[in-house]
């Protein structure tokens, strides 16, 4: 049952910030941070488990592991530009959220930027 | 779950930082030591920042070795 655990931190640390917000509200935004922190920290197991198996199925198919590979660091930049644009859109300074996200796209456009070379080739060899 | 315990620990301690650091720059708010209250408030910060980076670096490490994003 590590949802009801989930939860039920949750919702402690939701009474605790709401609690401490109108006192000091920078100590609330910490204890939100470190509330994502640890959820996340209990679900990246889980998130390794299917990671596996996606490899081990791509091994099977024969697909090349530069695609895998560039797949997972997209997941990757993209859990974490969520994270950090989303306290940030929480603490009030959605300029900065924003900013975050821009560099997050401009970072995977780097990253799959052989796929799409390669979509390229494919589509130039086969025209005539 | 021994991770889970350690993890709500440091909640707590959070809280409870933020809970006696506003009652000391209060009281100190009152006694008319605006410097020090403010002072106080600025260590608090500091304090709880450490713990929090300590986290946030451990999560990043995590997900930077798992997706291999290095």
């Amino acid at each position: 049952m590590e949802i009801a655990q989930i939860v039920g931190m949750g919702l402690v640390a939701t009474i605790l910030v709401v609690l401490i917000e109108q006192e000091k509200p920078e100590i609330a935004l910490q204890i939100s941070i470190v509330v994502g922190v640890i959820i996340f920290l209990m679900m990246l197991d889980k998130i390794f488990a299917v990671i596996n198996v996606l490899k081990d199925l791509s091994q099977r198919a024969n697909i090349n592991s530069l695609y895998m590979s560039t797949i997972l660091k997209i997941i990757g930049i993209s859990y974490i530009a969520e994270f950090g644009s989303q306290i940030c859109k929480d603490a009030g300074s959605s300029s900065t959220a924003t900013k975050i996200e821009f560099a997050a796209k401009i970072t995977i456009m780097v990253l799959s930027l052989p796929i799409l070379l390669a979509v390229l080739d494919l589509i130039l060899g086969i025209l005539p | 779950m021994r991770c889970l315990l350690v993890d709500v620990d440091i909640l707590f301690k959070i809280a409870g930082i933020g809970i006696v650091v506003s009652i000391l720059s209060k009281v100190l708010d009152e006694a008319g030591r605006k410097e020090q209250a403010q002072m106080t408030t600025l260590v608090g910060v500091v304090v709880v920042l450490m713990m929090v980076i300590q986290l946030v670096a451990e999560l990043f490490s995590k997900v930077k070795t798992m997706f291999q994003l290095y």
